[in-house]
């Protein structure tokens, strides 16, 4: 499958800042695509444009020559966010959490390292950590084609970083998932992606 | 490149050897030094049977005038605990046992009482903490209206490149980085000697979070003793003296930050783990998660996953010093 980008502009208010302007990108199932700029270079808004959250001023989004809003009901592309303290429901235990996800199979739990205690408690009862990974478990569905990592791993310590991100690349390449990850750590980006883009050179790719 | 400027700056050098002089010549007591910490919770379970969480079991730590500590462990540790257990503002569940010293006199509750906001300083985690219906300026001086503190918050401002407009404006109208200037302004307006910063670069990129350590290094080398609470090694690395490794419930190992330079001159499993995680040695992964409170294991509590541990890790482990750092295990060398 592919995920494209056409001609993207976009800006949060009329006469706000232009944040994307012409912007093109083409990533496939196969690769893992990671993004880097300074902050406010329109990352996370990249990111929630890809994924359907927010509309394109100009341009689209598609997937496999379809805009991605045609996709009805549940969306192929996933994205997981910088903050899980703000992405999941607090009053929802964490077992409804994972429900909220499209089937999620035993083994994305498992690899991801989520206790089985931990599936009975709310989301205030648990650390930035474990919630990311209940997080990516949700967005780990059975038709999830394409993952939008948005800095995933920063509250994570180092072991429990490498952990996840082991189990993921295990993941996406097993099912053909197209990656594409939000770093600050430039290191990482390299270990974990086969392609980098610089949102500061606007969609030319390097 | 103006952080490493900070910290090779000037007297860097004696600074490095002066805690072990100190150590020697018993002269300078360290400004914090932190003896067998424990703080524990107790929680209703059912009913009302109660239960004590023991969240920090034994935690050990000093902090030398003139240096910067990072204690490192991973999120959901407990180790924000550590400040609020010196602040003495840890909630009311909370029971708090061991020694913390204070330039070399027992640090106790009217005495913390005393100094904090003074001479004890914490820089909160959160810019959540400013007063939103309060002004910059007032904030920071703490209602103080005499022209002396008007210079004071002058010179503040200019050091950390505010604009002094800032004095007359809420939280709410400057940006993420602004408020966390004033947070650590806050800190300044005395001249604190004892620093104690819990987590103070979340979600910042790159570039704006080792410039805020790098504000922190500067009051170490003004003279005040720093204590970081992070769990950023990465981000620790590049500005401390020494580092603590915090992993469930106790410090494991004290090093000086250059021995992180190789695994081999490291101590413990753990932090050898944490090492070879880092992207740029390997990325590799150690297995299992750190155990929750309410189950440690007996004895060495990593003793799970560990790759040399025997039957002699299933007693006590005392925490020892080793070539001028600290290890809890009977195999660091």
């Amino acid at each position: 499958m592919k995920l494209e980008v056409k001609d993207m502009s976009y800006r949060y208010t009329a006469k706000g800042r232009q944040i994307l302007k012409n912007f093109n990108l083409a990533v496939d199932s196969s690769e893992r695509v990671g993004l880097t700029a300074p902050s406010g270079y329109g990352k996370t808004t990249l990111c929630q444009l890809l994924s359907g959250y927010l509309k394109p001023d100009q341009g689209q989004v598609l997937l496999d020559g379809q805009p991605l809003s045609s996709y009805q009901g549940y969306c192929p592309v996933q994205m997981v966010w910088q903050h899980p303290e703000f992405a999941v429901n607090p009053r929802l235990p964490m077992r409804e959490v994972i429900h909220e996800g499209d089937e999620i199979e035993e083994w994305v739990i498992q690899g991801l390292g989520i206790e089985p205690d931990w599936l009975r408690r709310f989301p205030t009862e648990l650390s930035g950590g474990e919630l990311q990974r209940f997080s990516l478990a949700r967005a780990l569905g059975k038709r999830t084609r394409f993952l939008i990592a948005d800095e995933i791993s920063t509250m994570l310590d180092l072991i429990t970083q490498s952990q996840i991100w082991h189990f993921l690349l295990e993941e996406v390449e097993k099912r053909q998932i197209g990656l594409i990850a939000v770093s600050h750590n430039p290191e990482l980006i390299d270990r974990v992606c086969t392609r980098k883009i610089d949102l500061r050179l606007q969609g030319e790719e390097k | 490149m103006d952080e490493k400027r900070v910290k090779c700056g000037a007297g860097s050098e004696d600074r490095m050897d002066s805690p072990a002089v100190n150590k020697l010549s018993g002269e300078k007591e360290p400004v914090l030094k932190i003896e067998h910490m424990s703080i524990s919770f107790t929680q209703y379970d059912r009913g009302m049977r109660q239960v004590s969480l023991p969240v920090i079991r034994d935690l050990d730590v000093e902090v030398h005038a003139g240096e910067m500590v990072a204690v490192v462990g991973s999120s959901g540790s407990g180790k924000s605990l550590l400040a609020h257990g010196v602040m003495g503002v840890l909630p009311y569940n909370a029971a708090m046992d061991g020694r913390i010293t204070y330039c070399g006199e027992e640090l106790t509750r009217e005495r913390i009482e005393k100094l904090r906001g003074r001479e004890i300083v914490l820089v909160p985690q959160s810019i959540a903490f400013l007063n939103p219906l309060m002004k910059i300026g007032p904030q920071i001086c703490k209602g103080d209206k005499r022209a002396s503190a008007r210079e004071k918050l002058r010179s503040i401002f200019k050091r950390y490149e505010l604009d002094e407009r800032v004095g007359n404006l809420y939280p709410f109208e400057l940006s993420g980085g602004m408020n966390r200037r004033v947070l650590i302004s806050t800190a300044l307006m005395e001249e604190p000697k004892l620093v104690i910063a819990d987590e103070p670069t979340p979600g910042l990129d790159l570039a704006v979070a080792k410039r805020a350590m790098a504000h922190f290094r500067e009051l170490a080398d003004m003279g005040a003793g720093v204590l970081v609470i992070t769990h950023d090694l990465e981000l620790a690395l590049e500005v401390a003296d020494r580092i603590a490794v915090f992993y469930a419930g106790a410090t494991v190992e004290e090093a000086p930050v250059q021995d992180f330079q190789d695994e081999d001159s490291l101590r413990h499993p753990y932090t050898k783990a944490l090492w070879r995680a880092m992207p740029q040695h390997g990325f590799h992964y150690i297995e299992g998660a750190q155990p929750y409170v309410k189950d440690l294991p007996a004895g060495c509590s990593f003793a799970p996953r560990c790759p040399q541990c025997g039957p002699e890790c299933a007693r006590e482990i005392a925490y020892r010093a080793v070539r001028g750092g600290k290890v809890r295990c009977v195999r660091g060398k």
